[in-house]
Parts: C-alpha cells; sequence; structure tokens
C-alpha cells in the first residue's frame, strides 16, 4: 500500500474528456519482491457511498486478509470506453499479476488488454463476452436482493407505483428491474414500476431531481440503480419510502430508507488473489449471490410492521437456501405476451442478455 | 395539470438553475476582466466540501455558505498568482485548477462521507402552493436573481464596470491611462472563485445535502458554456440556467410520465441541444452576438 493522498491528488477528476487518468505505478519491490500486485479499475470515486465505495472496501478487507503477501493499488474515476483501455495497459506494463475491471463497460478494453498481457490475469465484473484464457468474468446476482425490495415495495406502497431511477438499458440493470417488478407484483398484482433513465452512474443532482419527478407523479417508493444516495435524501423529504445501493445508506434518509442490498466483494477477492499467488488461478465465469454471501441485506427499518420484515425476510431466507427464483414463469412482457412459460426457469445465459420489461414496467 | 404538479415541477427548475447561475455570473465577470478561468468546477468542489464540512462542525448552514464562498476566493487566488503574477497559460492553469479542486475536494471530504447536515432550506415553510412558489425557496436562489441584477448594473452603469471592461478589452490601453490592470484583474478572478464556491455549496447544502466525491459531476463546465452562450451578458445567462433548468426538469418529468416516444439518450441530450440553440438564435437576432472581451485568455505584461 502506499500514499493514497498523493495519488488522488494526481488522479482525481478524470471525468471530463479532456482530463486524464493517472494510473498510479506500483511501488517498486522492496527486497523481498515476491508481493503479488493487485490493480483495481474503478469507473466511480471510492467516495461515491455506492458501487465503487463497495469494491474498494472488497479491496481493502482482501489486503487485509492477505496481509504481507499482496500490494494493491487502484485508479478511480476512469471513463468507460477508450481511457479505460490506456488505464488499464498501464497497470499490466507496471507489473500487476492481476487486474480487477469492475465496470459493465470496461468489457471490450479489458479483453484488448487480456490478449497483450497473456501473462497478467484480468478478471471483468458484470459483464459476458469471453476472453482468452487469462481472463475471469465475475458477476453478483444483485436482483435476488431487488426481489427482497420489491417485496417490501408491493407490501408498503398505497399507490402501487415505484419510482425506479435507471443509468443505462443494459441487461444487469434490466434484470434488476423486472426483478423488483415481479417480486411486488406477487403481493400486489396492479404494482407499476416507472422507470426514469438518467444515463449516468453517478449524478447526485440529477438523481435527485429524477427522484422528485418520479415522487410527484405519484410514486411513493423510490429505488434506484445508480449510485448516489440523493434519491434517498428526496424520499425522505417527501414522506416516501426508498432503499440502498450497494451498500448501508441509512444515515442519508433514517425514515425512508427501508433497506439496502449490499454488494460484499471481499470473499470472492480474496480467494481469487490467493488463487492467484497458490497458481491454482484459472478461467472462468462466475455469477455468485445470496447463497454465497456476496449479495447481503441491510437490517431492515424499525418502521416497517412485522409482517413486512418477515415477508421480505422469507425471500432473503429462501433465496439464500436455493429454493427461490424470482425468474421463475409464468412471467409476461410488456406487451402481455408469455416470455417464461409456468414452471420454467430463466437460465443464467437468458439474463444476461436480457433486453424486454415484464408486464406492469413503464419505461 | 394539477397546481401541486405545476408548483414541485417549478421549483425544480429554479433548484436545477441557481447554482449553474451564480457560478457562470463569477465567471462572466472574471472573463469580462479578460480572464479566462477553466477552474470553475475545481472550485465549486471546494466550495461544495468546504460549505459542507462547516455546517455540519457548526450546525449552522449558513456559515458553511460564507466558508464555501472564502474556500473558493482562496483557490482562485492560486490560479490568479500563477497566472496573473506569473503569466502562465491560463487556459492549463485552469484546467489543473479543476484536477486540483477535484483531489483536494476528495481528500478533505473524506470523513464527511456517509452523513448528512442540516440544509440551507426556504426560511418558512408554506402549505399554499402559490406562496410555496414565491417565497418557498432557498436564500440562494433569490440572491442568485438580485445577483444577477447587480452584476449587471455593475457592469453596464458603474464607472467600476466601465473600468473592468476596458481592462478586459484593451489591457495596455487601460494600462497606459493608469488603471491598475494586474489589481483588477485579481479582483475579478476572487469574485469569480467566491461565486463558484458559493454554487458548489448549494450542491452539498440545499439539493442533495451530502458530500460525496465528484459531487458536482461536470456542472462547472455547463456555468462556463452558458457564460459563451449567452455572449457575456448577465441577463442572457439567467434565461440559459432557467432554459437548462427546464428542460432537465421537463425531460425528468416526461420520463417519470411514461413519456416514451423518444429514445431516453436523445432526452438526455434535450437540455443542452435547447440552451445552445435558445442562446445561439438571440445572439444572432440581436447585435452583438460574438462579444468576446478582446483580451481574453491573454496575459498582461506592463510595458512602461
Amino acid at each position: 500500500m502506499f500514499s493514497i493522498t498523493k495519488r488522488r491528488l494526481l488522479a482525481a477528476a478524470t471525468f471530463t474528456a479532456a482530463s486524464l487518468a493517472v494510473p498510479a505505478t506500483f511501488a517498486q519491490d522492496s527486497g523481498d519482491g515476491e508481493k503479488t500486485k493487485v490493480g483495481f479499475v474503478y469507473v466511480g470515486p471510492v467516495g461515491d457511498f455506492g458501487w465503487t465505495y463497495a469494491h474498494d472496501q472488497g479491496r481493502k478487507c482482501m489486503a487485509e486478509n492477505l496481509g504481507d503477501k499482496v500490494e494493491t493499488t487502484f485508479v478511480e474515476n476512469v471513463a468507460e470506453g477508450p481511457d479505460a483501455e490506456r488505464v488499464i495497459r498501464q497497470l499490466a506494463q507496471d507489473g500487476a499479476d492481476i487486474v480487477f475491471t469492475t465496470s459493465f463497460g470496461f468489457g471490450n478494453p479489458t479483453l484488448k488488454v487480456a490478449k497483450q498481457f497473456p501473462d497478467v490475469k484480468f478478471e471483468h465484473a458484470t459483464g459476458f463476452q469471453a476472453g482468452p484464457d487469462n481472463m475471469a468474468l465475475y458477476n453478483s446476482k444483485f436482483y435476488q436482493g431487488r426481489a427482497v425490495l420489491g417485496t417490501i415495495a408491493g407490501e408498503m406502497s398505497e399507490s402501487g407505483t415505484a419510482g425506479y431511477i435507471a443509468s443505462f438499458p443494459i441487461p444487469e440493470v434490466v434484470m434488476g428491474i423486472n426483478a423488483f417488478q415481479l417480486a411486488a407484483q406477487k403481493v400486489n398484482p396492479d404494482f407499476k414500476t416507472q422507470v426514469v433513465w438518467v444515463n449516468s452512474w453517478y449524478d447526485p443532482a440529477k438523481e435527485a431531481d429524477a427522484a422528485n419527478a418520479l415522487l410527484s407523479q405519484g410514486a411513493d417508493v423510490i429505488t434506484q440503480h445508480t449510485d448516489s444516495p440523493a434519491p434517498l435524501q428526496a424520499a425522505e423529504k417527501a414522506g416516501a419510502i426508498a432503499f440502498g445501493q450497494a451498500s448501508d445508506m441509512e444515515s442519508f434518509a433514517p425514515n425512508a430508507h427501508m433497506t439496502a442490498i449490499i454488494d460484499e466483494w471481499c470473499p470472492y477477492y480474496t480467494k481469487r488473489v490467493q488463487a492467484v499467488i497458490d497458481g491454482t488461478w484459472e478461467p472462468h465465469n462466475v455469477w455468485l449471490g445470496m447463497e454465497e454471501g456476496e449479495v447481503v441485506m441491510a437490517p431492515f427499518n424499525d418502521k416497517m410492521p412485522q409482517e413486512v420484515k418477515d415477508a421480505a425476510q422469507k425471500v432473503y431466507d429462501e433465496t439464500k437456501a436455493g429454493n427461490y427464483e424470482i425468474f421463475t414463469g409464468p412471467i409476461k412482457d410488456q406487451s402481455g405476451e408469455v416470455r417464461v412459460p409456468e414452471g420454467e426457469t430463466m437460465t443464467e445465459e437468458e439474463l444476461l442478455k436480457m433486453d424486454w420489461y415484464v408486464e406492469g414496467v413503464q419505461s | 395539470m394539477n397546481i401541486d404538479l405545476t408548483v414541485a415541477i417549478l421549483m425544480t427548475v429554479a433548484g436545477a438553475a441557481t447554482p449553474l447561475l451564480i457560478a457562470a455570473l463569477g465567471e462572466l465577470v472574471v472573463e469580462k476582466a479578460g480572464v479566462l478561468n477553466l477552474g470553475v468546477e475545481g472550485m465549486m468542489l471546494i466550495g461544495a466540501v468546504t460549505g459542507f464540512a462547516v455546517a455540519y462542525s457548526t450546525g449552522v448552514p449558513t456559515l458553511g455558505a460564507i466558508a464555501a464562498l472564502f474556500a473558493g476566493a482562496l483557490v482562485s487566488l492560486v490560479f490568479a498568482v500563477l497566472t496573473l503574477s506569473l503569466m502562465a497559460n491560463q487556459v492549463a492553469t485552469g484546467l489543473a485548477l479543476t484536477i486540483f479542486g477535484t483531489g483536494v475536494s476528495a481528500l478533505i471530504g473524506a470523513p464527511f462521507v456517509g452523513i448528512t447536515t442540516s440544509t440551507l432550506g426556504p426560511l418558512v415553510a408554506f402549505d399554499n402552493p402559490i406562496l410555496r412558489l414565491i417565497f418557498g425557496h432557498s436564500p440562494l436562489v433569490y440572491f442568485a436573481i438580485a445577483l444577477t441584477v447587480v452584476v449587471w448594473w455593475f457592469l453596464k452603469h458603474s464607472r467600476g464596470g466601465l473600468i473592468l471592461r476596458a481592462v478586459g478589452e484593451s489591457d495596455d490601453a487601460a494600462h497606459a491611462i493608469g488603471y491598475p490592470v494586474l489589481k483588477i484583474r485579481y479582483l475579478a478572478v476572487l469574485f469569480g472563485g467566491a461565486m463558484a464556491g458559493l454554487a458548489g455549496c448549494y450542491y452539498s447544502l440545499v439539493l442533495t445535502p451530502m458530500w460525496a466525491e465528484r459531487l458536482t459531476a461536470g456542472r462547472g463546465w455547463i456555468a462556463i458554456a452558458l457564460v459563451v452562450f449567452a455572449s457575456w451578458k448577465p441577463g442572457r445567462v439567467l434565461i440559459g440556467a432557467y432554459l437548462f433548468g427546464l428542460v432537465i426538469t421537463m425531460e425528468l418529468q416526461a420520463k417519470a410520465a411514461g413519456f416514451n416516444m423518444f429514445a431516453p439518450e436523445f432526452l438526455a441530450a434535450l437540455p443542452y441541444i435547447a440552451t445552445i440553440a435558445v442562446l445561439a438564435v438571440i445572439s444572432f437576432a440581436r447585435k452583438g452576438g460574438a462579444n468576446a472581451p478582446a483580451c481574453l485568455g491573454k496575459p498582461f505584461r506592463a510595458t512602461a
């Protein structure tokens, strides 16, 4: 580990086209020279208190678990696209043994660099493109958490309408919207989910405005697939309910915050870096969820009625036990056509390519 | 459309427009004096984090806003020393200031991530929607509108404004008749920095009362663009800022109402397109389209 201070001063402000992400270089090996070097590429700032924050918590926890054996570094605020390729290549050139790229849009750049550096291991989060055999894919089944949120929303909403602040229409986001709506529909068959796209993973002001727009149009539940706590604050002000994203955001909205989906990356990062150290690392494409402890829920708000807590807990417990799968038919799409027949469950492959919305989603 | 919804929309418009307006007016005065400071985003972030830190520590949001004002001015002083006294390139220094501000704000803000504070909200709460629309905003909303008038009056009708414009249009001539060019530019830059700092704390104390890295998410650049498209006129900056706020709000309202005739990407681009188009039309329709101060961005070296 090395000075975060200096790197932040140098490497911040990479969100404009004009600015450049400056990848931190690894410190020169001091004597032993046997440390495994681990690089992380983040799409947002580590202080976003959401997605990137959760990954960075995982990185710190992994570094703590493995102690002297590893040296970690990260580059934050890396734009998805060509800039990412440069950052990833720089990390590989600087001697990283393994690089984790933690956003959907880093897929192509990771693939390209992985081909150029066959000796370096690459792991891309939330992607779907298979790469060469030094590239692995990993993902979390966040949609399992969204089914818990949907259950709470269905139970607690009086207007029967939830507002969903979404970033980009990629499968990851689409399946989250669908899981939320399907779970809410099980409780309230007339439930509707109104989606607003803000075309950004992180823009607090716009996320707040989107939440206000949804609230003024009759939604009394706010949920989000963007990374800042701003929508929660808007919900708190309006007396609606909302859910935290990627980390426990209760402090921002003590009354509105019902629970949060928490991304727990530490066990995975520890396991994979340990495999690199042991020389047993193999490429794979894994999708871990509540069963493996990668997706957990924040404590339920005390304001939640007991029966709602019980219903939500039941979904969580059954998912954890492997007995609950939200994407089980019959599932109708927006036009009312049955897409998944009764008794069938969507495969992981189908989910990762999901580009249609279930009945009741308005987008 | 019911009245509550209309009022809610208009309140959001004012919220989106105010920080842009304050920052853009500050930058307008800077540019009128012949200095191009591209560090608005960085100064806004410093203002946002300082405002939040002080408001949280003291429990008084007004003190936070005042601290943000001074913090913005302090950072702009660095810019002023580098570009005015040491004659560094203004574009490069401005960009560096943004990078610096982003990093420093993240550093200062690290202990404040994940908490919230009391806000600089409306002084009185109203149940009546009309009264709320007129009197129910944050004090900064009224400040921004008053600032527009003051800046307009200062530049157009005061002696100080005339001297400031002279310095921006022809620094050598202003120097020759004995005006202290550098001193005036220093003051303009400090004013711009103070306004950027204040605009920044609007995000951390009013709109989304929290601190998170990169909280302003690029609004500083929009403020700079507004100055150009408003052809350096305060009234047009006001129109531009509110127009931008209006379209951005309508875009989100349209999506929330389930209006999906256009791709979301198009709707997201609309505020920018609309603002540029309207201000361009105003500029062409009236005299004085290309109105850039003649000495904008040029370093000044006293000849004699």
